[in-house]
């Protein structure tokens, strides 16, 4: 017989009614699915459910209080690395943006462009963990071991490039530590040339699969009002339909020089703003990427990486807020500086920590297993929620 | 609109809430308010037909040392493409400012961090408790002059 | 692995001593909890997929305590996750063994200084039986410590028991 979750219910021959209550279960801080240490606090009825609640700070590394003991503002730049390990590129690259500004410096083209590359290479890495693991919560195994195959390829060029493969204390205020390697054009073309077949197997894998629709259409809707609210960044935000990036609402570097489209859910195979949505925006973006690697790469000028790095870093009193596109959103760097060497005040603004908060928003009615689901498609980074 | 015009309609509008600006800062102008009145002008930053502050981009506490906090909010327009800062102070023996949770929910998370991390206590927000650190926590780390404690439930915390 | 395999030459029987059996079987399949913290899980996760294999190893990861061999603590104990961590380890049956791997769980990494919320080192609440150095490690490091962790186990004996 068919029993309601959440009315009393007569049970034919019985005549007593089912009573049901809800249950609070705790998911994590150790759990395969939740991408790091996060506890979620379900309030579930039955498979249903009513509320969740995360509790974060597991992963606390006190980062905004090294800042204000460090004798120079490029000692800051291996910390701001290790918040969204994913793609330490593009925190390094909100700092240094951050720091130019509030010191008046500009750096030579050919930085430009090569921290555009870099940044670049970061979200296709960046992306490509998102969608492996999210494929491996939803339960496909295979596109991750694809995914992490293709990542293994930029790192090679990170590699060859500052020595590191995963945190690299690669640009520094006023430029980068190494040049790039002669072969660093060819390498770059190569590996375009490889990557976009490549992006076409994960869609017939993964995309497009009649499971993983099933179990990502329709679920998890944000819409674009409550989005707003929430300040969430990037595909998340993206993902709902609204047409913000800031690589072209407030540019930075050279992203006004180069071509390139923001790809924006459309709602194809459920409502505007579901997990498959944003799932979509990633694997746009990182065609997108490819793209804009090509025109920096061909227009890579010569030059000297190292001459505007200062040789003393002590900013003028004041304060800057500067903010980047990272692959998970809208990254935000706050450096009040009181005019000597040592920060004052940074505060990150996290986009990780935001589009979490609006987990709740998302999660209210939906089952216990779609709570993995919409959790994979924000691609959190527990580094960068908790600093 | 710029910062200037900003300025003088909020000035004309909620007089002696806005204690002081500068609004030829450079890079960011910014714009001081009483804490107590934060919520009713960040609600007319929010709703006004020239203003439409619709993204809370960043809300930080400082400790300006001497005994004094303050809250730093960044807002944007994603319409009419124009940003403001706002800036508010406390002391640590009073540090109550207006919670604005209510007009850009996004400020919860925001808030709560800050009382974690500095012990300023926004009225008016519906769950005020510690984010980041744990529950049993004593002290507010990020103030200047936070002492770091030695043990924690029987484990050193000092190297 | 050269251990008993060379010596099914004649007959189907192989004396060895137990010792030499039972250390033979636990390292070959040393199953892992999937418990990573932060920079370094992304490199174990690195390690575990297609390019450098741990599956070859035996090595295979469980997402529950109550399955698993070893503990790979990849990345930084902060205080608020120590208590969750001395559960987990009292959850682990026996035989069991910690592998350290990164800086920050080694000794509290590049957060020793000032970290006011990290624990200088995971070994202040669990002991641990390889210490793999890195920031993080490269895949091949954390192998080396698979491996040197194996030769750890090769030299065990069942009449002295292992201490904690």
């Amino acid at each position: 017989m068919e029993a309601t979750m959440t009315q009393p219910t007569t049970i034919p021959g019985l005549g007593r009614a089912l009573k049901t209550e809800e249950m609070v279960i705790s998911m994590g801080p150790q759990h395969p699915s939740t991408h790091g240490v996060l506890r979620l606090e379900l309030v579930v009825d039955g498979e249903v459910v009513v509320d969740v609640i995360p509790h974060i700070g597991y992963l606390h590394r006190c980062f905004e209080k090294h800042c204000e003991h460090m004798t120079n503002y490029q000692q800051v730049i291996p910390y701001a690395d290790r918040m969204d390990y994913v793609a330490a590129m593009s925190n390094e690259f909100g700092f240094v943006v951050a720091c130019e500004k509030l010191l008046k410096i500009k750096v030579p083209e050919r930085v430009e462009y090569i921290r555009v590359i870099m940044a670049e290479f970061s979200r296709i890495v960046s992306h490509l963990i998102a969608i492996g693991t999210y494929g491996m919560d939803i339960g496909a195994f295979t596109p991750f071991l694809y995914c992490m195959r293709d990542r293994e390829r930029v790192l090679d060029i990170f590699e060859q490039t500052c020595g590191a493969r995963l945190l690299y204390n690669y640009m520094w205020i006023g430029g980068l530590s190494h040049d790039v390697q002669p072969d660093f054009a060819a390498k770059v073309k190569d590996f375009c040339r490889y990557f976009r077949p490549q992006i076409k197997e994960l869609n017939d894998l993964l995309s497009y699969n009649k499971i993983f629709i099933k179990r990502t259409a329709n679920v998890g809707v944000l819409p674009a009002d409550v989005a707003l609210n929430y300040a969430v960044s990037g595909p998340v935000l993206r993902g709902s339909g609204v047409q913000w990036d800031l690589r072209k609402n407030d540019p930075y570097s050279v992203y006004d020089k180069l071509d390139f489209e923001i790809p924006v859910g459309k709602g194809l195979k459920g409502t505007v703003g579901d997990c498959w949505d944003r799932y979509m925006v990633r694997i746009h973006e990182m065609e997108q990427s490819v793209n804009i690697i090509e025109q920096a790469v061909e227009r890579l000028p010569g030059g000297d990486v190292a001459s505007a790095i200062p040789k003393r870093i002590r900013p003028d009193a004041g304060d800057v807020y500067v903010r980047t596109e990272t692959p998970k959103g809208e990254l935000g760097y706050y450096i009040i500086s009181d005019g000597t060497a040592t920060p004052f005040r940074v505060k990150v603004k996290s986009p990780c920590f935001v589009n979490l908060s609006a987990l709740p928003a998302m999660c209210r009615g939906a089952m216990i297993a779609d709570i993995v689901a919409v959790l994979g498609s924000i691609d959190i980074v527990l580094g960068e929620v908790d600093r | 609109m710029t910062a200037q015009e900003i300025f003088e309609s909020l000035k004309g509008r909620f007089g002696d809430a806005i204690l002081d600006a500068k609004v030829d800062a450079v890079p960011d102008p910014w714009v001081k308010i009483a804490p107590a009145r934060l919520k009713e002008v960040c609600l007319f930053l929010r709703d006004d037909g020239e203003m439409l502050f619709d993204l809370l981009m960043c809300l930080s506490g400082v400790d300006y040392r001497g005994g004094k906090l303050g809250v730093v909010y960044h807002c944007d327009s994603t319409v009419k493409h124009h940003k403001i800062v706002l800036k508010t102070e406390v002391t640590d023996a009073d540090p109550h400012v207006s919670s604005v949770e209510s007009v850009w929910k996004t400020a919860n998370w925001h808030e709560r961090e800050a009382f974690d991390m500095y012990g300023i206590v926004f009225e008016g927000h519906p769950d005020l408790r510690r984010i980041l650190m744990p529950d049993d926590w004593k002290g507010f780390p990020l103030r200047k002059d936070y002492q770091v404690p030695e043990f924690y439930n029987g484990m050193k915390v000092p190297y | 692995m050269g251990l008993l395999d060379q010596k099914f030459e004649n007959s189907n029987i192989v004396i060895t001593s137990m010792d030499n059996l039972l250390n033979w079987a636990r390292l070959s399949s040393l199953w892992g909890m999937q418990f990573g913290l932060a920079c370094c899980a992304i490199e174990m996760m690195a390690t575990g997929a297609s390019h450098y294999d741990l599956d070859r190893f035996g090595t295979f990861f469980r997402g529950t305590p109550r399955q698993s061999d070893v503990m790979i603590v990849a990345g930084t104990v902060t205080l608020k996750m120590a208590s969750r961590i001395k559960v987990l380890y009292d959850q682990m049956s026996e035989p069991r063994y910690v592998i350290s791997m990164g800086s920050c769980s080694n000794c509290g990494g590049p957060y020793w200084e000032h970290g006011y919320h990290v624990l200088k080192g995971v070994d202040r609440i669990i002991p641990v039986d390889v210490y793999v150095p890195g920031c993080p490690p490269r895949p091949e490091a954390l192998m080396e410590g698979l491996l040197k962790l194996q030769e750890k186990i090769r030299t065990e004996s069942l009449a002295k028991k292992k201490s904690a």
